[in-house]
């Protein structure tokens, strides 16, 4: 079921929250909605699920050509997942799952075995065989996001809609959950959007990732794509650490190679004012010999530091590499159409 | 010199403060309370028996039996929509409905009384025409009811608003787009989440609702074996001096103050938590 979002205009008062907001994702996809907060994510989330809705004569949501825009929530078949779960406390694992079927009106709702069949095959689906009778206050964060999920899909929504899904979990049950996620969403090809302000996680996860700020799309694209071609300033930023040369390009601190600063080929020596070894890898600090500019992010490998026995203190030269144009973004906020996918 | 936690005081005070404490919660409660049922039984269990037995003393207690037995569950309807308004939705005039829900606590119970003898009394704006229909408020069961409900209208509302403001309304959306309408989704997910702030607020209701004395004084008319109620009863007995009677009836009112008392203490162990509390 692929979705597509139609100049959409959100406003609380005086606060604009969506500026003219356009969108497609389509069917089966996994798209990222990224962005700081504030910039419009979850608002443009929540219109989709129909707990919102767009300022009227504003704009349209499609679900696969079928204009949805005035349907309420419940009967647009989606599934939601929200950051802090939402569990319904009070009662068990299974009648949190089976609450979707249990509400529907007496032809469409299903008769009790067959729910009870349907709560065990979510179960099994999200890895929590056996928890049905426990309470969410009972389950890890990961369980209950778990649970959530499950909940949201036993109405068999169309669309999946998720809310900063990992935002409340720890790093490692973060890490662990993208990745069970990825193989989820490849394994029942389920149209998703989810919204995060993790842009690692983004990156990692998504097919397509839509970058968000001040109510307003900055670039659509694959997450390689946007990755190495960020269009903005800000995209750039915000996807990755990035120095800023003073002959105004962009470069990223991976792109840097480390040399003796006597070396051929170095574009600019310095001292190393801070280095830090994390691993396999090695972050440094630079400060240009040159005096008044800004210090240089570089990331090398640990093996290189170690080879070049840097320390603290060591003068090192740095080049750069080939100038190219992405390493000259727009500044943001200069006029370009919204939504514009950049590959 | 040991460590001592920078907020606790030097045992001296500490035995002062609460030395303190005990005096006045003795002098003020406890005192007062003891000296309301020794006075009951001054004379004896048989005359405490007597005075309670009494016709104009049964048909007050029924009157506040019948009075907050129809003001509770009202004020529990009220307040439970009140709160679900207030909380689960942003409106205009939104501030100025909860300033309204506080007005009872506001006002003195005796202004409350008067307001509704000036509205519906023989003289007020709606006085006419209820005489022209045969219906009587003022002195009468229904001017009790509307005195009692106008003062204990806050306790169900003021209790359920701060416990289900900071529920929030997730899982109600979450039911939302699980396909749930309005009443499945108060039925299922927010009664139980507030049902013990709910019981807590119909206890102080009740108590209040029985108790109450100002706004029902004003409009009941003292019509023994009519219109008073057992707060009003105690005060008829006392300007008679029967006090042994009088101190009977306070006896039973003080009881019911315990066992309110009692009953919130049971449902916040009960619940592990005090009833403004979360899970």
């Amino acid at each position: 079921m692929s979705v597509s979002i139609q100049s959409i205009h959100k406003t609380f008062g005086s606060y604009t929250a969506l500026d003219d907001v356009s969108l497609e994702v389509p069917d089966g996809s996994l798209t990222a909605l990224l962005g700081p907060s504030g910039s419009g994510k979850t608002t443009l989330l929540r219109i989709v699920a129909g707990l919102e809705f767009a300022d009227p004569e504003s704009g349209r949501v499609l679900f696969h050509g079928e204009d949805v825009t005035d349907i309420p929530a419940g009967k647009r078949g989606v599934g939601f997942v929200f950051q802090h779960y939402a569990l319904f406390k009070h009662m068990t694992v299974a009648d949190n799952i089976a609450f979707g079927l249990s509400v529907l009106p007496g032809s469409a709702r299903p008769a009790k075995s067959e729910i009870s069949a349907r709560v065990k095959e979510l179960l099994h689906l999200v890895k929590l065989d056996g928890l049905d009778k426990r309470r969410p206050h009972e389950l890890s964060g990961g369980q209950r996001q778990r649970v959530a999920l499950a909940r949201a899909l036993a109405i068999r929504p169309k669309v999946l809609l998720l809310d900063e899904p990992f935002g409340a979990l720890d790093a490692q049950v973060r890490k662990d959950l993208r990745r069970w996620l990825r193989h989820f969403h490849d394994e029942i090809g389920l149209t998703t959007l989810f919204v995060t302000h993790d842009q690692e996680e983004a990156l990692e996860l998504a097919d397509q990732v839509v970058v968000m700020r001040n109510a307003r799309i900055e670039q659509t694209g694959a997450p390689q794509g946007i990755y190495d071609e960020p269009r903005t300033s800000f995209v750039y930023e915000f996807l990755g650490e990035v120095n800023k040369l003073d002959d105004g390009r962009y470069v990223r601190p991976h792109e840097i190679e480390l040399r003796f600063a006597a070396e051929e080929g170095v574009h600019l020596a310095g001292r190393v004012s801070h280095l830090f070894v994390a691993g396999p890898f090695a972050r440094l600090t630079v400060v240009p010999e040159t005096g008044s500019r800004h210090e240089i992010e570089v990331w090398a490998t640990r093996d290189q530091v170690e080879e070049m026995a840097l320390e603290n203190g060591d003068i090192v030269g740095l080049r750069f590499p080939e100038p190219k144009p992405s390493q000259r973004p727009r500044k943001t906020g200069e006029k370009e159409k919204p939504g514009e996918p950049s590959i | 010199m040991a460590y001592k936690p920078v907020t606790t005081e030097s045992a001296p005070v500490r035995w002062l403060l609460i030395g303190l404490a005990f005096v006045i919660l003795t002098l003020f409660l406890l005192l007062p309370l003891a000296a309301v049922f020794i006075e009951a039984f001054r004379r004896g269990w048989e005359v405490f028996m007597k005075s309670l037995g009494d016709d104009a003393a049964l048909s007050a207690i029924k009157l506040t039996l019948l009075a907050a037995g129809i003001s509770v569950p009202l004020n529990t309807v009220f307040g439970l929509a009140a709160a679900w308004l207030i909380t689960k939705f942003r409106f205009k005039g939104r501030s100025f409905l909860l300033s309204l829900i506080d007005l009872p606590f506001a006002v003195s119970p005796v202004i409350a009384g008067l307001v509704f003898v000036l509205l519906f009394g023989l003289k007020g704006w709606f006085g006419p025409w209820l005489r022209a229909n045969d219906i009587e408020i003022i002195f009468a069961l229904p001017g009790i009811i509307l005195a009692t409900v106008f003062v204990t209208f806050p306790f169900v509302a003021r209790e359920l608003i701060p416990l289900m403001e900071s529920q929030g309304s997730d899982q109600e959306e979450a039911a939302v787009t699980l396909g749930a309408h309005g009443w499945q989704i108060f039925r299922r997910v927010t009664l139980p989440n507030i049902k013990w702030g709910l019981l807590y607020g119909v206890l102080l209701c009740n108590a209040r609702a029985m108790g109450e004395f100002g706004a029902v004084s004003v409009v009941s008319g003292h019509i023994r074996g009519k219109t008073n109620t057992l707060p009003l009863h105690v005060e008829v007995l006392y300007n008679e001096y029967q006090f042994s009677a009088a101190f009977a009836c306070a006896a039973l009112l003080a009881l019911l103050a315990l066992v309110t008392l009692g009953l919130k203490t049971a449902v916040e162990h009960f619940t592990g938590h005090s009833s403004k509390g979360r899970h």
